[in-house]
């Protein structure tokens, strides 16, 4: 790979030439804020929050999408650039609702952050605003294009990583709208609720419903675990308050790089639910009673002895789950086959 | 732009004949997304559902992508429109040469604001920003006709032809 | 017998004002005279001169009749053709001199022009090959497949073409770019997407001269490596659309396009796509995205076209004017081509002259004329001789320049370090009742309604600085407004993604620099000194002047006028809706806007 000699903030840096000035700077340890970059999506360009100054051009370029060059010297937070910086967020705020005291997002916003970073305390344009209804149709989160700052992460994330395509950029200029086609509530559109834009989205747009008023960034202990479901191995931070599950946050750094379903992304709510299964449980005279371990395993053991004896190993088959471990797995089908049977199936393979 | 979406829907069977037409016509095009929705609106008059939703299918590309094309470009509309496309310029020349007043005089003629069509579904009033006859200002177009060196005095004269 | 050839103008300008209806009764009346085989009746593109269509011209002798009706014809048969008799009142009649002029080459607007782009334009029939190829067509390419790629590639660096689009980069490095950028599959693309409102020269070049520009693209295409191509047409140009296609069909069958063209082994399409109605897909990623099939919004470069542009292919992209220049520089070689024109602006632009300008129309000079020269000499000066305010040059993109600008030598960069811009080049001149804050006003209208939506400070931005705009202009300026319409501006200019945001400020910038005055009035003294914004002006009848004959108080809808009949009258300024109605009926130029 070749290198360039580039400078950012005076400091004298050398880069690989395939490098954009975002990637140059932060491989330096230089925070260069940004809405609409994500590494992992197509690079749009839009919010141009992270423009800096170029020795030499005529405006100020995108850090996210300019590659360095040979001898470029660069000022990632210089007056000219601070000042824009400042101008853009004021127009973000023209057109966005000030409720940051009850905003889910509160915490974890890109928006709250940048405006805190160059004391942005809202807007001096006054002027026409646009006014969405909240579409909390679907179970798993709320989409309040309210917030929305036009990113276009979740369209980006919903054509190139899930592949659903459910939401788009709808009209243009000012009236623009990330919507689904026909603006009908996602519920009703191709979206598969994988919730992948509620985790790309800087602002508080897409907000999952799960801990409501109880999932503020600074009260929860984040928890790296694997999710439960499939095989796939996704891994995740579960958000626990109270030694209570309030929320998740996506393992980017993890081998499945953040993506993930609306199984493991929503589905953990079982764990704290009344009607989870937590004792066995045995039917006598038509009716499940709870169980020790102990009379349970007996019965088992005394069921398939009993099979076995009357139909032959064959009459036993097991059937395994995406659920378990492969080490869990594996036991199973050694428990099976001790039983005498080859009859070994999973639930993947159907 | 923002049309009432509603309007959208027909309560007859929809007639898929003109959509495969141009689906047959543009396969194996690349990038032919937008000479398919022009044909679509040249068949129907307008781009319905029925016809977006059976192309998403067959170009097995997202709805919502259609959706995103038809309502970036000026060109595409998702109502129904008028037999007569009438287009009042507002272009620079037209400006500074009294466009306003024509278009105003259109409005209170047809008692239809700009984007709007008449029950009769005979006019459809659009403002485009400039038809590039600019020599002529102030110049309307009705369908494929321009109208030049216009005054609000002409205009009801001109309706009168449609 | 030599037949002698009348040619009619069959541009858009001049159908809409009945040419084709001349057409058919001239048909008719010769060959009811019996004379019909003496002539040779041909519809020819734009003469650039629209305001005085439809325009018949009679060679050899080169008799220029302009503003010709049907019913004209029969008089101009009799008379002219037979008799040879000048028909005088259909003669052009110089607004200054009062005079009728026979020869088009003597009429004002014609005389300093250098017609080399648009030398087809008007002279030919559009749509019949032959007569191109009688006037040297397709003799570029021949000339041009003689050299090899890179002899090509420096004869176009050498006439020092620029981009006739608006920013005016270097073509011949351009093609270089192409040229040397790796791809199994190279693209050229013509941008017709002419949407600047007041300019039109594309579309009449298309319409007039559209193997010129086909012929431009296959040079290209030749220089370049590429074997496939678009024309991007704006929708909103049907018989450009038309010819063109017609030129396309015509150049496959005499074996410019298509395959092994001219028995070498260079093969080039050529297709058109029809724009869709978006102004940003004027703008290069936007226009290849456009194609593509997707929303037309422009996409981050670099990558440049010319590396990764059309379906990530190496794509060479040029403007119409500019392909319409190519041919030239091989028929003539690129150091004849390069005398006309200043150091760094070489050869001829066509400018579109509109506004408060006698004569509107098309005009082609060499660069480095004055702008005073194209509008009082060729533009014939102000309307109604009325005094100059400002030119608006470059559309919605470009600036405004005041009086005092006028003897600039006009090219890319001194419009540019004056504020302004060449753009696609439109002029739209002003006199002293156009408002230059109503003016910024409706350029912000424009390019507020045509921005894609993408970047924040173009969608948010311009919004923003409209809503002050409209404010200023409605009587509700406040202190603060023009250094906040400041900032927008250079956070736009300094941020926005593309060059449509970039450029949207300008006029306001522009206006702001040389008629800072005009906007304060209409914060600080709530006067709009043109008349134009009805929330500042008053409606007043000057007393010495009114003699009372009540036609305004009878016209006024609110009843707002009183008076005595033979004596002044008065207007209640509480009751006037500013409607200017009196304005228009009275007859003695008594009432005035204050």
């Amino acid at each position: 790979m070749s290198k360039v000699k580039i400078t950012i903030n005076g400091m004298p840096l050398e880069v690989d030439a395939s490098m954009t000035i975002l990637e140059a700077a932060e491989s330096a340890g230089i925070e260069i804020p940004t809405f609409c970059h994500d590494p992992e999506l197509t690079r749009a360009g839009a919010c141009r929050i992270c423009v800096v100054e170029v020795a030499g051009a005529r405006n100020l370029p995108a850090a996210c999408t300019t590659p360095v060059s040979e001898g470029m010297v660069i000022e990632t937070e210089s007056e000219r650039v601070i000042k824009a910086r400042r101008v853009n967020l004021q127009l973000i705020w023209a057109n966005h609702p000030q409720d940051c005291l009850t905003c889910e997002k509160t915490g974890s916003c890109k928006l709250q952050d940048y405006s805190y970073r160059y004391n942005v305390t809202g807007s001096p344009y006054k002027g026409e605003t646009k006014v969405h209804e909240l579409d909390d149709t679907n179970p798993f989160f709320f989409r309040d294009l309210n917030k929305c700052i036009y990113c276009g992460k979740c369209v980006r994330k919903c054509y190139e990583v899930n592949g659903a395509g459910a939401v788009e950029f709808m009209y243009r200029g000012f009236n623009t709208k990330v919507t689904t086609a026909f603006d009908v509530p996602l519920e009703e559109s191709s979206c598969v609720m994988c919730g992948m834009c509620v985790d790309v989205c800087p602002v508080g747009a897409l907000t999952p419903k799960q801990g409501l008023h109880n999932n503020r960034p600074w009260e929860v202990k984040k928890v790296l675990t694997t999710c439960p479901y499939c095989g796939c191995g996704c891994t995740y931070y579960l958000h626990v308050r109270n030694d209570k599950i309030v929320g998740i946050t996506p393992n980017f750094k993890g081998p499945m790089k953040g993506h993930m379903c609306v199984k493991g992304r929503f589905g953990w709510d079982f764990v704290d639910s009344p009607d989870r299964l937590k004792t066995p449980l045995i039917k006598k005279n038509g009716e499940f009673v709870e169980a020790t371990w102990e009379e349970a395993l007996d019965l088992v053991a005394a069921k398939f002895k009993e099979v076995r004896a009357q139909y032959g190993a064959d009459a036993i088959a097991g059937l395994s789950s995406a659920r378990a471990t492969n080490e869990e797995n594996y036991l199973f089908q050694k428990l099976l086959r001790s039983l005498g049977t080859n009859n070994v199936d999973h639930c993947a393979r159907l | 732009m923002k049309e009432n979406l509603e309007k959208n829907y027909t309560e007859d069977p929809f007639d898929y004949g003109a959509v495969e037409e141009v689906l047959e016509r543009y396969q194996d095009q690349k990038g032919a997304l937008i000479p398919i929705l022009q044909a679509i609106q040249e068949a129907y008059g307008y781009l319905p559902r029925e016809a977006l939703e059976y192309t998403a299918r067959q170009l097995r590309i997202p709805l919502s992508k259609i959706f995103g094309v038809a309502t970036f470009y000026a060109q595409f509309h998702l109502t129904p429109r008028g037999k007569n496309i009438i287009r009042v310029c507002q272009g620079t020349a037209c400006h500074v040469r009294g466009g306003a007043k024509i278009l105003q005089t259109l409005k209170e003629q047809l008692n239809l604001e700009v984007d709007g069509t008449t029950e009769d579904l005979k006019f459809t009033l659009e403002s485009v920003a400039c038809i590039g006859a600019c020599g002529l200002a102030p110049v309307i177009m009705i369908n494929d006709d321009t109208f030049g060196r216009l005054t609000p005095d002409k205009i009801a004269e001109i309706l009168e032809k449609y | 017998m030599e037949r002698r050839r009348i040619l009619l103008c069959a541009g858009t300008g001049c159908i809409s004002s009945g040419s084709l209806g001349v057409k058919e009764a001239l048909l008719k009346e010769l060959e009811k005279r019996g004379i019909a085989d003496q002539y040779e009746v041909v519809t020819s593109g734009c003469h650039g001169f629209c305001e005085q269509g439809p325009i018949v011209i009679v060679h050899p002798e080169d008799i220029f009749y302009c503003r010709v009706q049907a019913e004209d014809v029969p008089e101009l048969v009799e008379e002219y053709l037979l008799n040879n008799r000048v028909v005088e009142r259909l003669l052009y009649k110089d607004p200054v001199s009062g005079e009728h002029i026979k020869n088009h080459l003597e009429i004002g607007f014609y005389a300093k022009q250098l017609r080399r782009v648009l030398r087809n334009c008007g002279v030919i029939d559009p749509e019949n090959i032959n007569e191109y190829l009688a006037r040297g067509g397709y003799e570029g390419l021949k000339n041009a497949l003689q050299l090899s790629q890179l002899e090509v590639i420096e004869e176009v660096k050498k006439s020092g073409l620029r981009g006739r689009g608006g920013a005016g980069f270097p073509t011949g490095l351009k093609w270089e770019f192409t040229y040397k950028a790796q791809g199994d599959k190279k693209y050229v693309v013509c941008n017709a997407d002419e949407g600047d409102p007041g300019a039109f020269m594309d579309r009449s070049v298309l319409e007039g001269d559209p193997h010129a520009v086909i012929e431009g693209m296959l040079i290209a295409a030749y220089a370049v490596g590429a074997d496939e191509g678009y024309v991007y047409v704006r929708a909103e140009y049907p018989l450009a659309v038309k010819r063109l296609r017609l030129a396309i069909e015509a150049a496959n069958r005499h074996g410019f396009l298509g395959k092994n063209i001219l028995g070498t082994d260079f093969s080039f399409q050529l297709k058109i796509k029809e724009g869709a109605g978006a102004f940003v897909c004027g703008e290069e990623t936007a226009l290849l995205a456009s194609i593509e099939g997707e929303r037309g919004m422009p996409r981050p470069r670099p990558p440049f076209p010319a590396n990764a542009g059309l379906w990530g292919k190496p794509t060479c992209l040029n403007n119409v004017e500019t392909f319409a220049n190519i041919p030239l520089i091989f028929r003539l070689g690129a150091e004849e081509y390069a005398k006309v024109g200043t150091e760094r602006s070489k050869g001829t632009k066509i400018f579109a002259l509109t506004g408060k300008i006698n004569n509107t129309g098309l005009a082609e000079v060499p660069m480095g004329i004055t702008m005073r020269e194209i509008i009082f000499d060729i533009g014939g000066g102000i309307k109604g001789g009325k005094k100059f305010k400002a030119v608006q040059i470059g559309g919605p993109s470009g600036g405004c320049l005041p009086e005092e600008k006028l003897d600039l030598p006009v090219d890319y960069d001194s419009l540019t370090a004056a504020g302004a811009m060449m753009g696609s080049g439109g002029l739209v001149v002003m006199d002293e009742e156009t408002c230059m804050v109503d003016l910024a006003r409706f350029f912000l209208t424009f390019t507020q309604k045509e921005s894609c939506g993408k970047c924040t400070p173009c969608r948010e931005g311009t919004k923003r600085m409209l809503e002050i705009l409209e404010r200023i202009t409605q009587g509700n300026g406040e202190d603060g407004d023009l250094e906040m319409l400041e900032d927008l501006a250079v956070t736009i200019k300094d941020t926005a993604l593309c060059g449509l945001g970039q450029t949207a400020p300008n006029p306001v910038l522009s206006t702001l620099r040389y008629f800072r005055d005009e906007y304060e009035e209409h914060i600080y003294e709530k006067k709009c000194r043109a008349g134009v914004c009805t929330n500042l002006v008053s409606y007043y009848i000057v007393p010495e002047k009114c003699v009372g004959c009540t036609l305004c108080a009878r016209n006024c809808p609110v009843n707002a006028i009183s008076g005595e009949r033979k004596s002044p009258h008065e207007i209640d300024p509480s009751v006037c809706i500013k409607c200017g109605v009196c304005y228009e009926k009275c007859k003695f130029n008594a009432i005035i806007l204050k």
